[in-house]
């Protein structure tokens, strides 16, 4: 559980940033394409250049080395990359830097087994079968990635997830499994959620339902979103 | 056994074979005539003035102008790895990874070569010296080009997958491991070919010439694979050097992929 501060932010092409979101808090941000939603969230991430400075349970993100921050801040982009020719081969170092870096094995005892991030029950709830640790990557389609990604990004156990576009590629029985799955996590890891969505009715129905906030980035500003 | 000089009459002979591909090539519009011309006479050009300085040198053996002769050839094939390179690192870097990494390699070797194996004296005697590094350097740079080249073609076409990584908490080195390993792989792959089928298909430059010059063949022999020996080494140590600064130049502290820092030309 931890929450994120964005302090005065500023990826590329936007004003600076100032948001607080709380553990286990969900918000959205919307925008036409290109106005900026994935650079905030790769500025977050630390991926690309930016200034300012962000902020995880009060600690800096600079005191924190950058690949121990992505592992705790876990970005989901829009197009999941994949370096290897297997899926299985894709969450052994997830799952190997995981172990290395819980160094109690008690650790994960206490934890809901509803939202075990224990690999078989990650894929059984995204709907996959055991065997698709086998399958080929060029085999899948779009939104067999963008659970697939899901999936790996969770098995590192993110305190805070950033998610760009995660369900918009899925068909309505997927996309519900995707959120059902997001919120289990949120709630119960008390995890903060920055979600860029394009899908209005996905934002309406979600944030109500966790009393979570929405913000549109209008020309460069992130500003609450009225409209909903 | 003497050497049969050759007359510039004899060359000019030789030189019409390249007027009649040019000719060829203006003919069915493969449109390289021009470059063929070109590069003939620049390779004439410099061999001759090659061989002035070295009759010059040879004649001194003054460190100073063996040095100097050293350095711009190694200037020069810098600048060719740059060359090769469709997408080069901006800044000083373009020509700096592949001229530090072929400095690093081909003149240690060489050096080594003189003063320990072969043992001349003194080791920078322009006879040994010059031609050894000559074909060091040559053959070092197509690795390095080649390497460098795969170095940043990949990582320009595989954002997406050392991102991926990068998000998952792998560092740059991780991230980049398997690009690097193609990246060298193919930069070893010429010498490796090269040693495979000397003698069998093809009979080597320097003990071709050591032939003509009338040497007796086994010690041509041994001189080859002392010359393959060294360019192996070279390549291998020149390339590694090469992906390493390279691969870590595509990343900043925070390990983030910054393919801003390469340019297409």
């Amino acid at each position: 559980m931890a929450a994120l501060t964005l302090s005065q932010l500023q990826p590329r092409i936007l004003a600076p940033v100032d948001l607080q979101i709380n553990a286990g808090e969900l918000i959205f941000i919307s925008g036409p394409s290109g106005s900026g939603k994935s650079l905030l969230l790769r500025a977050i991430a630390d991926l690309d250049p930016n200034q300012g400075e962000v902020l995880i349970d009060d600690r800096p993100r600079t005191s924190i080395p950058a690949p121990e921050w992505r592992r705790r801040v876990g970005l989901l982009p829009a197009e999941s990359g994949w370096w290897a020719d297997r899926v299985g081969d894709h969450f052994i170092t997830a799952a190997a830097a995981r172990a290395a870096s819980s160094t109690d094995p008690a650790d994960n005892a206490d934890r809901d087994p509803a939202v075990s991030t224990a690999l078989p029950h990650l894929l059984t709830r995204l709907g996959f079968e055991r065997d698709v640790l086998d399958w080929d990557i060029q085999r899948l389609s779009t939104g067999e990635r963008q659970r697939l990604a899901l999936a790996r990004l969770l098995l590192n156990d993110p305190e805070v997830l950033l998610l760009d576009e995660a369900t918009a590629n899925l068909d309505p029985t997927n996309r519900e499994h995707a959120e059902q799955l997001i919120d289990d996590y949120r709630r119960q890891r008390r995890a903060a959620v920055l979600w860029a969505s394009h899908d209005p009715d996905q934002r309406q129905r979600l944030a109500q339902a966790a009393g979570g906030r929405c913000f549109v980035i209008d020309s460069g500003q992130l500003i609450p979103e009225l409209s909903l | 056994m003497d050497l049969i000089s050759l007359s510039p009459f004899d060359l000019s002979l030789a030189a019409g074979l390249v007027l009649l591909l040019a000719a060829l090539s203006w003919r069915l519009h493969l449109g390289i005539e021009r470059r063929i011309l070109i590069a003939a006479a620049r390779s004439t050009v410099q061999l001759v003035l090659l061989g002035l300085v070295l009759k010059v040198l040879f004649a001194t053996t003054d460190p100073l102008l063996i040095g100097l002769l050293a350095l711009v050839m190694l200037s020069v094939a810098g600048w060719e790895v740059m060359a090769r390179q469709r997408r080069r690192f901006r800044g000083a870097w373009g020509y700096g990874i592949g001229a530090l990494s072929m400095f690093l390699s081909s003149f240690s070797i060489t050096v080594l070569a003189l003063t320990v194996i072969i043992g001349v004296t003194p080791w920078y005697q322009p006879q040994y010296l010059i031609p050894l590094l000559g074909m060091l350097l040559g053959n070092t740079m197509n690795g390095i080009a080649v390497a460098l080249d795969g170095l940043s073609r990949q990582a320009w076409e595989g954002r997406n997958r050392i991102e991926a990584r990068l998000l998952l908490g792998a560092t740059w080195s991780e991230a980049i491991a398997d690009i690097r390993r193609d990246a060298l792989r193919a930069g070893l792959i010429p010498i490796t070919n090269a040693m495979t089928t000397a003698g069998l298909v093809s009979l080597p430059g320097m003990m071709t010439g050591q032939i003509l010059a009338g040497s007796p063949p086994m010690e041509a022999a041994k001189y080859q694979l002392l010359i393959m020996f060294m360019i192996a080494g070279g390549t291998g140590l020149g390339s590694i050097a090469a992906i390493s600064i390279g691969a870590r130049r595509l990343f900043d502290g925070r390990h983030r992929l910054r393919l801003e820092r390469l340019r297409v030309v």
